[in-house]
């Protein structure tokens, strides 16, 4: 938490109105997202209760599991689940576009789908249930004794590709709508309240009549708005309990779906306001307008997307119980590596992002006082002049970067700049002069094409951050030395692994 | 009345609680006092033994705990199962996870003595059945719901874990039934984590109980073993977990807790907190004791709601979590925050530094804001 993300939260906790921390949204928002309000059955590890499933707003389709102990019916639900998400994800295998990997000699051209899926739960713990229910039913044996429908073990693979994905803060494939609405307003409650999606909304998105607070502590009573899940109320579930005892003890078939039906009606009503804060929170963040570097990223994800279709198609095996350790290294270093990228895009595109590194020192924000765009320096080698033009900015802050820093601004992220000089100037503030290298268009003498070099007068923010830099280099998996094991295997499930009770 | 200074402790915290009968100690309740050791109001509840869901309901706050039904009945079976055949499954684990070389053992059911479920009866005999094992005479014994007690904040908690095992290689182990899942081997942290509490709750009374019975505490084991449902199923997966961690902050933080009695001395003749009496009574008597509100309060205290609308009231910091708090290092409210802020008010010379960094964070929230 930052000390800005402190005053919006103190400031929204006196007015009762959420306080925004961005003002653009970070994370792909897809036209037509897959949405998922999952329920459990208290107690259990992974024992689906009910889902609200979709792509459509008005039209949720409801599955349920009348009777949980019932090994069958869970796997129904299983198979119900996979129909619905089967179908959205091979409508994402549309037209392919071409692009490029690498650069100079291992520079390769691919293809990837013009779509990629996109599945929003509601919280953190919703992407828990994801990955859990992805570990139940990816291992499954379509053949032999204990032999499920194709469908489950192929639902199995993508949630855990979705899960596994949900870690990667640059990727939007998986992703919980609280995380979201938090990650761009600061409420006036603490954050343990914020992953309670009613609450959080009650605060970004009051009634007319009321504010943040009050609406808030409203949202809090699970008679009125029931727990987004997949925990249940543990109220509602002593409902469900005598519902489902007396879909037990029915003594025909007719009074037994009389009963299974009020079991559904229970269990919708439970997930319905879920579902609608799930579609409210949709249009609420598709009026932020999308960060620079979101389409971006959105590449990036149907670029995972087509690779996954390429390997389901030719290998399909399923992803291990756990990584191996080869495996387990490579994530670590890629997820690391997203994490800095992501943090750094998402301060570029936004300056009130950027502004909590303003407030650290690890950036400051400056207007430009003068220019020399007629300087050169030695260069390397003897005799040389190189074209260093030089810009002076004057700022009202404190600077923390030492000179010889390297920089960039979000204005002219491709223009590398330097610091060479840091002067405290009387009274508050600082004077800057930063020399600049590259960013003009290709040309090597000046006078610089309009735009490329600031104007007197303009303001600019430079930083430390760099969105561009390169990621750690790894070898490929294929080429993971003997003294490593050698390349990772995929996973061969077992036997044990399709017999595993589930009941 | 009798005057404060006379009365024995014990007695002016069972006159708070009034005719209700007590409210036991347990690990659960030891774990979240130590979690928020700051709390004199909680300190007090329990010490008296206050029913405090009883009371938040009569304050007006309804508690939003409670189990479910299929919850209930999935921790039962998986406990009769665990225990089912003389804990046929508990040497069975413990034969394949420790190596133990027994297929069986007995067992002796503490649940009651001779007909009596009296806490200090179950205790008496515990602590004899422990010495009878220590002593060597007979290592293949498990204890089924043994009874320990511990001091905390003054008073004796009785405490029962789930089972004790015999001697393994010379020594006692604490078991512990849950019946959250271990899923390829790992169960949810922030479980794990507050079972290990609970069980370093038991292992400090068991020491204490070789304690008085002067016999080596090297004969407690500082691993406990935790017996959950494994994968999906509800075949039990046992493994033992250190717990020196814990053991130590556990220490340190009874020793911090504040004597409950001395406590509750402070507290106007007039004070109850007999849930029986008006609402009015209860919320003077309880504002009088002194809250330490944070959000995690939410989690674990049934009087979450109560201390949170109390901390609103006063714009506490804390309430807004630690982020906020330290923050706001040495500002007691927020709205005195927002008046530094707005220039309203000045900051003292302790507070200066803070309150330039928000100043500087306002203003460029103003600023960016704009900016976009
Ligand atoms: S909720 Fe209140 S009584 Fe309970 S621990 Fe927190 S501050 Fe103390």
């Amino acid at each position: 938490m930052s000390v800005l993300s402190t005053v919006a939260t103190i400031t929204a906790s006196h007015t009762g109105r959420a306080e925004p921390l961005t003002t653009v949204r970070h994370q792909h928002l897809d036209e037509q997202p897959f949405v998922l309000v999952p329920l459990t059955l208290a107690g259990e590890a992974c024992a689906p209760l009910a889902a609200l499933a979709g792509t459509d707003p008005e039209r949720p389709m409801l599955l349920t599991v009348r009777q949980p102990r019932n090994r069958a019916e869970r796997f129904r639900f299983a198979e119900r689940l996979a129909t619905l998400l089967l179908a959205y994800i091979d409508g994402c295998r549309t037209e392919t576009e071409p692009y490029t990997v690498g650069r100079g000699k291992e520079k390769e051209e691919r293809l990837r789908f013009q779509r990629a899926p996109q599945l929003l739960v509601p919280n953190g713990e919703g992407i828990a249930y994801v990955r859990l229910l992805g570990r139940l039913t990816r291992l499954r044996a379509t053949e032999g004794p204990y032999a499920v429908d194709p469908s489950v073990p192929a639902l199995g693979k993508w949630l855990t590709w979705f899960a596994d994905l949900a870690e990667f803060p640059n990727s939007g494939a998986l992703l919980a709508m609280t995380r979201l609405l938090a990650a761009n307003w600061a409420t006036g409650q603490s954050s343990s309240e914020d992953s309670h999606l009613a609450s959080l909304f009650a605060w970004i998105d009051p009634p007319e009549d009321s504010d943040g607070a009050r609406a808030a502590r409203e949202a809090e009573d699970p008679a009125v708005w029931p727990p987004a899940g997949p925990s249940t109320d543990p109220v509602f579930d002593r409902t469900l309990h005598a519902l489902m005892t007396r879909y037990d003890d029915a003594s025909d078939d007719r009074g037994r779906e009389a009963v299974g039906r009020q079991i559904d009606h229970e269990l919708s009503g439970q997930m319905l306001p879920t579902w609608r804060l799930m579609w409210r929170g949709v249009e609420l963040l598709r009026e932020l307008p999308e960060g620079a570097h979101v389409p971006g990223r959105w590449d990036l994800d149907r670029r995972w997307f087509s690779e996954y279709v390429e390997y389901l198609d030719a290998d399909g095996r399923p992803q291990a119980r756990r990584d191996q350790a080869v495996r387990a290294a490579r994530r670590l270093a890629r997820l690391e590596d997203a994490v800095t990228r992501f943090e750094a895009e998402r301060a570029f595109d936004d300056p009130l992002v950027m502004a909590e590194y303003e407030l650290t020192g690890e950036a400051f924000t400056g207007t430009v006082t003068a220019r020399d765009e007629d300087r050169f320096i030695p260069g390397d080698r003897p005799g040389s002049q190189v074209w260093r033009p030089t810009i002076v900015l004057r700022t009202d802050t404190r600077v923390g970067l030492a000179v010889g820093t390297e920089v960039k601004s979000p204005a002219r992220p491709g223009q590398e700049a330097r610091i060479l000089e840091v002067r405290q100037e009387d009274g508050a503030g600082h004077t800057v002069v930063l020399q600049l290298k590259g960013g003009f268009a290709r040309k090597r003498t000046p006078p610089a094409p309009p735009g490329t070099l600031a104007e007197t007068g303009e303001e600019l923010t430079y930083t430390t951050l760099n969105p561009t830099a390169m990621p750690s280099v790894l070898p490929d998996e294929e080429n993971t030395p003997w003294t490593h094991g050698g390349p990772p295997q995929p996973y061969e499930p077992t036997d044990e692994d399709a017999e595993e009770t589930w009941e | 009345m009798p005057s404060q200074q006379s009365e024995h402790p014990d007695d002016r915290l069972a006159r708070l609680r009034g005719p209700q009968p007590p409210q036991p100690y347990t690990a659960r309740k030891i774990t979240a006092l130590t979690a928020n050791p700051a709390c004199a109001r909680r300190a007090v509840l329990d010490a008296a033994g206050v029913d405090k869901a009883l009371l938040a309901q009569q304050v007006g706050y309804e508690p939003r705990f409670g189990q479910s039904p299929f919850a209930l009945a999935r921790e039962q079976a998986f406990h009769s199962l665990v225990k089912w055949g003389s804990y046929a499954e508990l040497i069975r684990l413990l034969r394949e996870q420790l190596s133990v070389p027994v297929a069986e053992a007995h067992v002796t059911d503490l649940n009651e003595v001779g007909g009596n479920t009296a806490l200090h009866l179950r205790e008496r005999e515990t602590r004899r059945l422990i010495a009878h094992v220590a002593s060597g005479q007979d290592i293949r014994l498990i204890l089924d719901r043994p009874v320990l007690t511990l001091q905390v904040a003054g008073r004796t908690a009785y405490l029962e874990p789930d089972a004790l095992t015999h001697r393994i290689e010379g020594k006692f182990h604490v078991v512990l039934i849950r019946s959250f899942a271990a899923i390829d081997g790992q169960a949810n942290p922030t479980a794990v984590a507050e079972a290990a509490k609970q069980a370093a709750v038991y292992v400090l009374a068991l020491h204490r109980a070789f304690e008085t019975a002067s016999l080596p505490t090297e004969q407690i084991s500082h691993e406990f073993l935790l017996v959950c449902p494994k994968d999906f199923s509800n075949r039990p997966y046992g493994r033992l977990i250190d717990l020196r961690q814990e053991l130590d902050a556990l220490q340190f933080q009874l020793s911090r807790l504040r004597r409950a009695e001395d406590l509750a001395a402070q507290l106007p003749g007039t004070a109850t907190l007999d849930t029986a009496r008006s609402a009015g009574e209860l919320s003077s008597s309880i504002e009088a004791l002194d809250a330490s509100y944070t959000p995690s309060c939410l989690s674990f205290c049934e009087m979450a709601r109560y201390c949170r609308d109390e901390a609103d009231g006063c714009a506490s910091p804390a309430r807004l979590g630690s982020g906020v708090r330290n923050d706001l290092p040495g500002i007691d409210s927020t709205r005195t925050a927002l008046d530094y802020l707005d220039g309203v008010a000045a900051p003292g010379e302790a507070e200066a530094e803070a309150v330039d960094l928000l100043r500087a964070a306002a203003r460029l929230r103003r600023l960016r804001r704009r900016a976009a």
